[in-house]
Order: C-alpha cells, then sequence, then structure tokens
C-alpha cells in the first residue's frame, strides 16, 4: 500500500533522511520511532507532499507521489504534530471547510460532519470557536478533520505530544478503533510505550537513518525479553537474556542487588545506538 | 475550481460575518479623519481649477483605503497562517490547485476593500462630494482592490517574519499612500520621482477613479495598467503557492 524507496533528504549539506526504504501494509498500525531530529517529521512532510525528497521515491496505492500528487491528497488522511486548526472557526466549520476543501457533497457531509463529532467527542463543542478549546479537544478534532474525506491512509505524526496521560490514552482508543475498521495508520512518536501499544510494525530511526524494523516483539525477543539491571560503579549495567529463569540465575550469581523486567522499545534503541530516545 | 475558489472565499467570509459590525465601526474611522482633515480642513484653502478639492480627493482617499485595506486582509493573516499558525498546510494538503486558493483568497480581500469602499463613499456625498459612480469607476475599484489584495498575498507568501511585513507596508505601502496622485497630482514632483510614481498601481487607481467619477469617462490606460499588475501578481502567487505544495 504504502512504499518509500531510497528516501532521501537533505538540507544544504545537512542529511535529514538518508536513504529509507520500507513499506507499509493495508490495515496495518506502523510506527515511526525515534528522538527529536531523527527524521520522523520529515518523513511524514515528504509523504504529504509538503516537502520534497532529494532522492528515492514514494508510491501510495500504486499511485506515485511525484506524478499523482492530487489522487494521493484525496486518499490520505493528515494529523501534523502542530495544532493547525483555524482558530477563527468553530469545529463544525473547521470540519465543514475540509469536506468543501475535498468536494464532499453537502448532505454527506453533514452527516459525516455529525458523526466525526460524536465520535471524537465534540458534539456539544460543534459550534464553539476552536480557539477556547483545551490541547487534547484540538487534537481529537484534528483526527476527525483527517477522517473526513475517508482516507484510505491516516499519518499521525506525534498524536499525543504534550497531552496529559488521560488525553493521551483516549487517543489510543482512537486509534486503536480506526485501526479495528482496517484504516492504515502511520504514526510518528519518541513515545516508547505509545510505539508498543499501538504498532503492528516499527520502524526505528536515528539521524535520519534506518537502524531497526519488526513488531515491537520481535525486536524485543531478538535483544532478549528479560532484561536484568544492576547499579555499576558508573553507569547502571544491563544484561538481557530469552527467558525469565536464566535472567534470575543470573541475578542470583551478583553480588550486588539486581532487577528483573522485560525488555522494551528504548532497550532495543539504547543497544543499537548507545543513546536513549529520550535523553534526560 | 470554482467550487475550491468559493470554499477560500467561504472561509474568510465566515470570519467577517461573525464580526461585520466592528468591522464596519473600525473602517469608518480612517475615512471620516481623511476627509475632515483634508477635505473641510486644508480642502478650505485650496482652489482648483476644476471643482472643488474634496472632488479631487475623495477618489485618492478611496483609492489609498481600499489599497490598505485589501493589502491588510491578505498580509499579515495568510503570513501569519504561514509561519505561525501553520493552517495554511489545510489548503496545501487538500486536493486543489494553487490557482483556486490564490483566487479565492484574492476574491476575499476585495470584499474587504469593497465594503471600506462604500463607506468612503457614503461620507463623502454626507460631506457634499459630487462623484459620478459609474461602471469604469467600479471597474476601477474592483481591479484597484483586487491588485493590492494580490501583492498582500504575495507579500505574505513571500516574507519570512511579521517583521519583514511591516518593514514591506513601511518602505512600500506609506510613500504610495501618499505620493501616488491621492492628495495632489505627481506632475507637481521633480521629473525623476514623477516617472518613478507614474509606473506605480496606485497612481493609476487614483487616475482611473478620479477621470471615470469627475468626468465620467473610460480610464483606458489606468485600467490597463491595473490589469497587468494583477495578472502580474496573481502569476506570482499562483508560483509561489506551487513551491510551497512542492
Amino acid at each position: 500500500m504504502l512504499e518509500l524507496v531510497g528516501l532521501t533528504k537533505k538540507y544544504g549539506d545537512r542529511t535529514a533522511l538518508a536513504g529509507i526504504n520500507l513499506s507499509v501494509n493495508n490495515g496495518e498500525v506502523f510506527g515511526l520511532l525515534g528522538p527529536n531530529g531523527a527524521g520522523k517529521t520529515t518523513t511524514i512532510r515528504l509523504l504529504t507532499m509538503l516537502s520534497q525528497p532529494t532522492a528515492g521515491s514514494i508510491a501510495i496505492n500504486g499511485l506515485s507521489l511525484s506524478h499523482d500528487g492530487r489522487q494521493i491528497k484525496a486518499v490520505i488522511g493528515v494529523v501534523p504534530q502542530h495544532l493547525n486548526l483555524d482558530n477563527e472557526l468553530t469545529a463544525q466549520e473547521n470540519l465543514e471547510l475540509h469536506g468543501r476543501l475535498h468536494e464532499i457533497n453537502a448532505l454527506e457531509r453533514k452527516t459525516r460532519i455529525d458523526e466525526l463529532l460524536e465520535f471524537v467527542e465534540l458534539s456539544d463543542r460543534k459550534n464553539d470557536i476552536v480557539q477556547t478549546f483545551s490541547g487534547g479537544m484540538k487534537r481529537r478534532l484534528m483526527i476527525a478533520r483527517a477522517l473526513l474525506h475517508r482516507p484510505k491512509i491516516l499519518f499521525l505524526d506525534e498524536p499525543t505530544v504534550g497531552l496529559d496521560p488521560q488525553v493521551r490514552r483516549r487517543i489510543w482508543e482512537l486509534v486503536r478503533h480506526l485501526s479495528g475498521e482496517g484504516l492504515t495508520v502511520l504514526l510518528t512518536t519518541h513515545y516508547i510505550e505509545e510505539a508498543e501499544a499501538l504498532c503492528q510494525r516499527v520502524a526505528i530511526l536515528d539521524k535520519g537513518s534506518l537502524i531497526a524494523l519488526d513488531s515491537p516483539q520481535a525486536l524485543c525477543r531478538g535483544l532478549g525479553e528479560y532484561v536484568v539491571e544492576w547499579e555499576g560503579e558508573e553507569h547502571l549495567n544491563t544484561r538481557f537474556f530469552p527467558e525469565r529463569s536464566k535472567a534470575a540465575q543470573f541475578c542470583n550469581s551478583l553480588a550486588v542487588t539486581a532487577t528483573i523486567r522485560r525488555s522494551n522499545l528504548e532497550d532495543v534503541f539504547v543497544e543499537l545506538t548507545g543513546r536513549k530516545v529520550v535523553e534526560r | 475550481m470554482i467550487s475550491h475558489i468559493v470554499t477560500v472565499f467561504w472561509r474568510d467570509w465566515i470570519v467577517l460575518k461573525r464580526r461585520l459590525t466592528r468591522y464596519i465601526l473600525a473602517r469608518m474611522v480612517s475615512p471620516i479623519l481623511y476627509l475632515i482633515a483634508f477635505g473641510w480642513g486644508l480642502g478650505r484653502n485650496i482652489t482648483m481649477t476644476t471643482g472643488s478639492y474634496l472632488d479631487y480627493i475623495v477618489p485618492g482617499i478611496i483609492a489609498l483605503n481600499s489599497m490598505n485595506i485589501c493589502f491588510a486582509a491578505l498580509g499579515t493573516p495568510v503570513n501569519m497562517s504561514r509561519l505561525y499558525h501553520k493552517t495554511l498546510e489545510e489548503y496545501l494538503l487538500a486536493p486543489i490547485n494553487a490557482f483556486s486558493y490564490v483566487v479565492g483568497k484574492v476574491l476575499a480581500g476585495v470584499m474587504r476593500g469593497l465594503i471600506s469602499s462604500v463607506i468612503i463613499i457614503f461620507f463623502a456625498y454626507l460631506f457634499g462630494a459630487q462623484l459620478k459612480i459609474n461602471a469604469w469607476f467600479l471597474l476601477a475599484l474592483f481591479m484597484n482592490c483586487a491588485v493590492f489584495a494580490a501583492l498582500g498575498l504575495v507579500a505574505a507568501l513571500f516574507m519570512n517574519s511579521h517583521e519583514e511585513m511591516s518593514n514591506f507596508n513601511t518602505y512600500v505601502l506609506t510613500p504610495m499612500s501618499f505620493l501616488c496622485a491621492t492628495f495632489f497630482a505627481p506632475s507637481q514632483l521633480p521629473a525623476f520621482l514623477y516617472w518613478i510614481i507614474e509606473i506605480l498601481p496606485l497612481t493609476h487607481a487614483s487616475y482611473a477613479l478620479r477621470q471615470s467619477s469627475l468626468t465620467g469617462e473610460i480610464p483606458g490606460l489606468s485600467l490597463i495598467v491595473l490589469a497587468v499588475y494583477l495578472s502580474s501578481l496573481l502569476w506570482i502567487g499562483v508560483r509561489k503557492m506551487q513551491q510551497l505544495q512542492d
């Protein structure tokens, strides 16, 4: 459905994306995981034609981004990282504008707007100016807007950044619901738990390069499903084990106190790059 | 394409409609001050060979006011929408062409310019001006509004900060407001300045509005100059939007 071949983006001498190859299947929730500056948003901007690649190609549903731009725009939905709703319009008018730009007829537009406002639980605020909305409400409205024209693929760029945990969970529920309906979703995130909770497959990006690609479970299995951690003289030591019993055995052999936990995508990223996804 | 133009226009109309009363009241201030200062105050001491000074400056005031209104209607809002609010992305991500966006926005700017011009004309009659509103006058007014709305849009698409937009206003629009046949004939200026002023669009807007409203003649040359400016600015605007879409 979505195929990136040798996708490269350079800004002068700086390489923002270095020849990415990946494909996303129909109905899949696919994550681009990486720290800030890894190239996630650059990828989304290239996929949505807000930026042009220096090299490489993108195809969506067999259509080439470089030749079939308008057709592709009709089948993609985009929720950017920044809140880009029209603050001078109401929630309903924002959706109305989107529907008109996508040439949805008046009757269907009205039905669809009502449905989607219900879906994102904003029906009671539909006539309110968007400027009065909280960040979470704006994000939900942006999701509704992106879905209005029934896209085949939804791009979510850092969908829960800056939101409190409760709102984040609500957005996750929405994404799961959409996935259940067969929508293909490509999301970027630097939250490990978000990638693990939502994505069937994850591509880990670092400094513009793709350094790993698989399901979260497979990536963790590759490292060892269990990790033993203990304090060293200078830093926290870790060691990975495929089974809990072996991890426990190793733990008992240590002279210092150690803990056992399940490995996660943060461990995968640290092992591959020597750094954390979110540096503290 | 037409439905997209209507949609782009519709958005601006919705926003304006919500504050139409406030907008009209705010638009009354400048014309009243201009008419008092230049019409009653200064104008009483100026004698013209043809008609009163009030009749002479009203077309100039309409030209400069509609220039400022139309430029401001698109300049800062579109610049903010591109650089800060990122709402321009909604149009860039939609399957519409750049021409529809540019034309829709320019028409929205023209709408604001026409509303403010109607207010000036109303007050000009109250102040005793003798204007002949005819089709050529309306065409010249529309063209002037469209030229400066398009200029505002182009500036907004090129300028990369609010400060740059403000500088554009200071260095381009403000000098034009005073020098382009609005309050006096450019022929009174030194020759080198006269020829520069003669090629500027506001000069031809003032000429066209004055000629059509005072004599009823067709301001052919000035309308052609305005048409050249308008088509050039629309082309630049469309090209720039296409580049943003890339």
